[in-house]
Parts: C-alpha cells; sequence; structure tokens
C-alpha cells in the first residue's frame, strides 16, 4: 500500500521492514534508543524491537564500527547510525582499513554485510563539523560501496537493499531533505526493486545532461524546472544513487545524445565524484562532447560558518550558470 | 561532615552550610566569596538570554550550561594567568573565566563564524565540538610545557599546567583514553575536568560506565577525584589543588564534577523523550548559584543591596549582550575563503576570483534578476 511520508519516516519505515524480514538485522548508534536518534529516524525502533536489537551504544564512533564487524563476523547485520558527517572520522580507521578490507584478505571467506548510515551535507544552519560532504574519502577506498537517497521512495528501498546486501555499504542521507515528503510502498518485495547500484535517469531532456545525487538532486531538477519555464534548454537529469560502483552507462548514453554534461554535488570539487565522473565522460565519450564537462561544487574550503553557506552550496542559479555555460561554447 | 557521599568533596552543603573536608582547605576573603557568586549569577544570566536569543531566531543553536555554573567558574578561577584551558563546546564559564567577552561565544553559535577570541591571548582554546579530540591537543601541549622547562621550578609564577573540559560521554572516546595513557607516561602537567552531568544527549551515564568515573584514573597511574560539581568552593579547592600538583611536575589528575544538565543538551533537544521530570526536582534543590546565595546570606557576607546589584549588572550585561547580537551582520560571501591557509594558495585565489565574478554578475543583471 503506497503512503505518504518524508525522507526520514521512509527511511525508518524501511528499517522497520528489514528488522522485521531478517531477525540478524541490529542498529547500533548513539541516541538512537529512547530518543529516536537526533534526527528521529529510529522513532519507535526500541520500543517495538527491544534493547538488544536497537543499541544505544556508548559514545564513541571507532567503536560503533569496530563492534559492528564484530557483530558481522558473528552473523549478525549491523546497521550503524553515525550521528553526523563530521564525526565519522573516528571511525575512519575501522571503515577504510578493516570493513573495506576484510572481505578481500580473507580471501573471500568472510563478509561483512555492515551498513553505515550517515547523515551528510549543509543547508541546515548548524554548527562545525554537522554539514560535511565525506564521500570521497569513501569512494576512494575499494571493497566499500557508497550510495545516496534523494527521495523517500527511493530512501525506503535503498535502504533495504542495504541492509539485505552482503558488501560494507555507506549509506548517505541527505539530512536537509528528511522532512520533504513522497509516495513511499514499505511493503513492497525488494525482487523487482530498481538495483541498488544503478543511476537513474529523472527527466528527460536534450540539450544537457545533469547528473546529481543526494540532496542536490532536488537543485538539479529545480533547475530544470526554472530552464525549461523559461522556454530555454531542456535539461536531461540523472539521479547518480550509487556513488561506488559507479553506473555509468546511462550518463555516457545521456550525453551522447545532448553532447554536454554538468556535474554538481556538496563535496568540494577536487577530487570529488564529480571529476571521475568528467574523467570517464571524456574517456568514452569525447567525440560526442560539444563542450567541457563542468563541475559545480562546493569550494576548496572547509564547510563555512552557517551565515555564509547558501554561497558555499551549489544553488539553482549556479548550476543554469553552469548550463549557460556549457551552451555557450 | 557534609553528611553526603563519603566519596564526595564538598565544601558547601545543598543549603549553604560551609563544611569542612580533611584534604581540602580553603580561606577565602569575603570579597572572593562574594565574587564566585556574582561570576555564577552572570553566566547564567548570559546563558539565558542566549537560549532566548536561539529561540527568536538569532542563534543556529545554543548549548547551555545551567546548572554546571559552579563547576566552570570554580574550576575557571583556579587557573593561572600562565595556564591554559581547551574546553568543549559548553565551557561558557570558563571563557568567562578567561576574560573572554560572551559576545565571541554567542556570534559562533549563531553561525558567524568557528571561534572569535584569540586563544593565546585569553590562554583558553577555541571550542571543540568533535566528542573529546582536544584531551589529546590538551595533553601535547602539557608535554610541551614539560620540554620548555616550565614545571617544578623554584618561581612559582614561571611553572605551567594545563586543564582541560570534557564531558562524561566523552570518557567513551578512543581520544580521550589515549589522552589518559600519554599523559600519565609523560607527566604531563594535565588536569582532567570531566563535568560527568549526568547525560550524553539522551543517553544516561550507565551508557559509558559501570565504574564512577573518578575510580578510572588509577587504572591509567594518577589520582582521581569526585567533586560536588555544584559546591563552587569545592570545585574551586579541588582544580586548585590538581593545577598545583601539575604546576610542581607530578603529572596529571582527573577531576570528577558530579553535576547535572539542568536543561536540554541543546536548544535542539527534547529532555521529556529520555529522562523523568522529579530527577530534575531532586536536582534543582541543589542548584549552585542558590547554594552561594544562602552561604553569603547565613555567613553574612552580602546583603539585599548587594544582591539586588548584582542584578542590575547582570541585566545590563545581558542587554548589552543582547543589543550586539541584533547589531551583527552576516559575513561577507568571499570571507568563506580567509584563512584556509596562512599563506593563501594559487589555486583558492582563483576560485574566490570566480565566484566573485559570478557574484557580480548579478549586481549587472536588470532589476528583477533575468531568472
Ligand atoms: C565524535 C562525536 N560524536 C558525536 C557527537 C555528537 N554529540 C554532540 S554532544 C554529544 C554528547 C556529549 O556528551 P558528554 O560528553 O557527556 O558532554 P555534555 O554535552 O553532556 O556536556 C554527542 C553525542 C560529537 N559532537 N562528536
Amino acid at each position: 500500500m503506497t503512503r505518504t511520508m518524508t525522507l526520514g519516516k521512509a527511511i525508518n519505515a524501511g528499517l522497520r521492514t528489514a528488522m522485521e524480514e531478517d531477525p540478524k538485522v541490529v542498529l547500533m548508534g548513539e541516541d538512537i534508543g529512547r530518543l529516536g536518534g537526533v534526527f528521529r529516524i529510529t522513532d519507535g525502533l526500541q520500543k517495538d524491537f527491544g534493547e538488544d536489537r536497537v543499541i544505544d551504544t556508548p559514545l564513541a564512533e571507532s567503536g560503533i564500527v569496530g563492534t559492528a564487524i564484530g557483530l558481522a563476523l558473528r552473523g549478525y547485520r549491523p546497521v550503524c547510525e553515525i550521528q553526523f558527517d563530521g564525526f565519522v572520522y573516528p571511525a575512519y580507521d575501522q571503515i577504510v582499513a578493516q570493513l573495506a578490507k576484510m572481505h578481500y584478505r580473507s580471501a573471500g571467506r568472510l563478509t561483512l554485510p555492515v551498513t553505515i548510515r550517515l547523515p551528510f551535507g549543509g543547508g541546515i544552519g548548524a554548527v562545525e563539523h554537522h554539514s560535511e560532504s565525506p564521500e570521497g574519502y569513501f569512494v576512494h577506498t575499494a571493497g566499500l560501496k557508497v550510495v545516496a537517497c534523494s527521495t523517500p521512495a527511493e530512501a525506503n528501498v535503498m535502504i533495504r537493499q542495504a541492509i539485505a546486501s552482503d558488501d560494507p555499504v555507506i549509506f548517505l542521507e541527505p539530512k536537509r531533505r528528511y522532512h520533504e515528503k513522497g509516495e513511499v510502498e514499505p511493503e513492497a518485495s525488494l525482487d523487482d526493486a530498481f538495483p541498488l547500484h544503478a543511476s537513474r535517469v529523472l527527466r528527460e531532456g536534450g540539450d544537457c545532461t545533469v547528473v546529481a545525487y543526494g540532496p542536490m538532486v532536488r537543485v538539479a531538477l529545480d533547475a530544470a524546472t526554472a530552464a525549461a519555464a523559461d522556454s530555454g534548454p531542456a535539461l536531461e537529469v540523472i539521479d547518480l544513487r550509487s556513488l561506488s560502483p559507479l553506473d555509468m552507462e546511462p550518463i555516457y548514453a545521456s550525453v551522447r545524445k545532448t553532447g554536454r554534461l554538468v556535474v554538481v554535488h556538496e563535496a568540494p570539487g577536487t577530487l570529488g565524484v564529480g571529476a571521475e565522473l568528467a574523467a570517464r565522460v571524456q574517456e568514452e565519450c569525447f567525440y560526442s562532447l560539444e563542450s567541457p564537462v563542468l563541475r559545480v561544487t562546493g569550494f576548496d574550503t572547509p564547510y563555512p560558518p552557517a551565515r555564509v553557506e547558501d554561497h558555499y552550496l551549489p544553488d539553482l542559479d549556479r548550476v543554469l550558470d553552469a548550463v549557460d555555460r556549457s551552451l555557450a561554447h | 561532615m557534609s553528611g553526603g557521599d563519603p566519596q564526595l568533596v564538598q565544601l558547601l552543603t545543598p543549603e549553604g552550610e560551609r563544611v569542612e573536608h580533611p584534604d581540602y582547605h580553603l580561606q577565602l576573603s569575603d570579597q572572593e566569596y562574594r565574587d564566585f557568586y556574582r561570576d555564577m549569577e552572570l553566566i547564567r544570566r548570559v546563558d539565558f538570554e542566549a537560549t532566548a536569543l536561539q529561540r527568536q531566531g538569532e542563534l543556529g543553536i545554543w548549548a547551555s550550561l545551567l546548572g554546571q555554573e559552579a563547576a566552570q567558574i570554580g574550576s575557571g578561577r583556579a587557573l593561572k594567568p600562565q595556564d591554559m584551558a581547551f574546553p568543549t563546546y559548553r565551557e561558557h564559564g570558563v571563557a568567562w573565566c578567561r576574560g573572554i567577552d560572551p559576545i565571541n561565544i554567542l556570534c559562533t553559535w549563531r553561525g558567524n563564524d568557528q571561534g572569535a577570541w584569540d586563544p593565546k591571548v585569553h590562554r583558553c582554546q577555541l571550542y571543540t565540538i568533535v566528542i573529546g579530540a582536544q584531551t589529546l591537543h590538551a595533553t601535547g601541549y602539557a608535554m610541551g610545557i614539560v620540554k620548555d622547562g616550565k614545571v617544578g621550578g623554584d618561581d612559582p609564577a614561571k611553572n605551567e599546567a594545563t586543564i582541560v573540559y570534557f564531558g562524561d560521554g566523552a570518557t567513551s572516546q578512543g581520544d580521550v583514553n589515549e589522552a589518559f595513557i600519554w599523559s600519565s607516561v609523560f607527566a604531563a602537567p594535565l588536569v582532567f575536568f570531566c563535568q560527568n552531568n549526568q547525560y550524553a544527549i539522551s543517553e544516561p551515564l550507565e551508557r559509558q560506565t559501570r565504574v564512577p568515573l573518578y575510580q578510572r584514573a588509577n587504572g591509567f597511574g594518577f589520582p582521581g577525584v569526585r567533586v560536588d560539581g555544584n559546591d563552587v568552593l569545592a570545585t574551586y579547592a579541588v582544580t586548585t589543588a590538581a593545577l598545583d600538583r601539575a604546576r610542581s611536575g607530578d603529572g596529571p589528575s582527573f577531576i570528577e564534577a558530579y553535576t547535572y544538565r539542568m536543561g536540554a543538551h541543546t536548544t535542539n533537544d527534547d529532555p521529556t523523550k529520555y529522562r523523568i521530570a522529579s530527577e530534575v526536582e531532586s536536582w534543582k534543590l541543589k542548584d549552585p548559584v542558590a547554594r552561594m546565595k544562602s552561604f553569603l546570606i547565613r555567613q553574612q557576607l552580602a546583603d539585599n543591596d548587594y544582591f539586588d546589584s548584582v542584578r542590575a549588572d547582570a541585566d545590563a550585561l545581558a542587554a548589552k549582550l543582547r543589543s550586539e547580537v541584533l547589531a551583527l551582520t552576516d559575513p561577507a560571501p568571499l570571507s568563506m575563503f580567509d584563512h584556509v591557509f596562512p599563506n593563501g594558495s594559487a589555486e583558492l585565489d582563483a576560485q574566490r576570483a570566480g565566484f566573485a565574478r559570478y557574484l557580480d554578475s548579478f549586481a549587472d543583471a536588470p532589476a528583477g534578476g533575468s531568472r
């Protein structure tokens, strides 16, 4: 049955379904129990599944991920909540040096079906360390899968797929979209769901391809609407969804059609996901390109204080400006 | 006798009665007693005003120190000018003791900057949001003091110590446990000052430890003491002793200031989801500011005129702070490119110039904008 719910509630419903379907699924994190998490994403789950399955952990991120690895070695499917993006770094060693490599080291004898939920990105007026986009660090690490959801429906299905997956998954949640609503079908079977690691064309258009993920998908769609309203260029918008591995075919197909690509993300541009997309597209679509691949990203500065973040974050105008520059070639 | 927990150092009962402790003796002038009260009353008022300003949308968020005034003022006043403090994000009372103007603190919570005072001038580092990280910084800083030969000398004014603040939740972090080990091994002149306010956001102390926190210190090789964190005289005495120990070259110590967070974790938090009202009510009876007031009245150290004058000072401070906050303007957009590197970088200069051109393009746009 389809219901309207926020992106936050959609993840909550996805966690609930996953826990009902598999008794080995356990949630762990700071304040996720009685409080239901600082964003209330785990609201009500401890009440219904008990303290053994929804575990309020000590305040230690390395501990959260490190013990999740141990639980996974014991046959559980831990889902870790890291409270904010900027607090994932204390767990960084456990994630990149341990979680990512154990399957490989053991020549496939061990699997670590650990999901790490990470509210990421800015735009909520927070103090420092609460608005970062650390995805690049994880995308650069072999052995991790990294996905970002953008709508309630996607969030609901993708969190279930991530938990069901035998891979360690970094699950990025666009925190500033937690309150946006959409249609969700929480009980739908995963069997014929859109694959977790596929990118998806959300809006078709022939003039310029715009690729975004997570919180920037909304911005890209709004830009496409704004451009069309001026009877301007028709933008083709692609939600990347999976940052690692990348699903490039829909992007190549689109660029071959439009001849242009603009990549949008909040993380700093240097060595960001956009850099990888630009490199691959010029390798594969060189003769189809009408103009250089352009990136609209955060700057190479630390995430700035809240009162200037609106200037740091790519917005509709910056996306349209890039589209104009692309079309001017 | 304090009549309470024998493990808890106390010099002032919740009723404001002065008691003695075998290890900690304190003799202060009347004026010094009054100053402790005044500091607490003023910083509490700053806290109220900041909470109100947050509610009115002037601050993004605020972490209240309500209930923790004695722990912070007592320990903060124990510091000598040459000592260095490493705070978390809730140490408004410590910052006050280090001469930091409260407007600088509010600016950070508003989102204008990420710390606007000079740590070298005030000898108080910037607030640290990532839990526990500053305990290692403090340890390294204290190791530097040893290297510089600024401990154990004959001239007490030349000996230095460091104090680092953190919460009960922070004691679970790897960094904090590493700081315990390093400071112990290198006999760093450091005081670990843990304000055990019973909660880490929603999680009660039992989610962080199965032993009283002050007892942990022993296992790391230095003394630990639990002090009544709502007793400004006791926190002052205990911290003074620990700092003296550090300055004289005897290494680190751990103070657990046993206190209570009277309000929410921050203005984003709803404590009714995880704690019961009766608990808060019982702690109200131990209020640190009221306790000191009772003491001053009992001992006839202050009269109504004095209390009126403190209140007037608090009113004036709050009014000044409010008008300063309301007068703040947002930082210029290009300011986000400042201070990434001490000497800048060509790459960043190019990004700044590009963004400046982009912003200028709006100035040229016809009224109403092009889109
Ligand atoms: C590394 C890290 N993880 C999580 C957080 C989010 N967080 C902010 S304050 C807090 C609780 C801290 O509790 P405690 O150390 O007891 O200090 P208190 O705020 O109670 O003074 C948490 C979990 C953080 N700031 N840093």
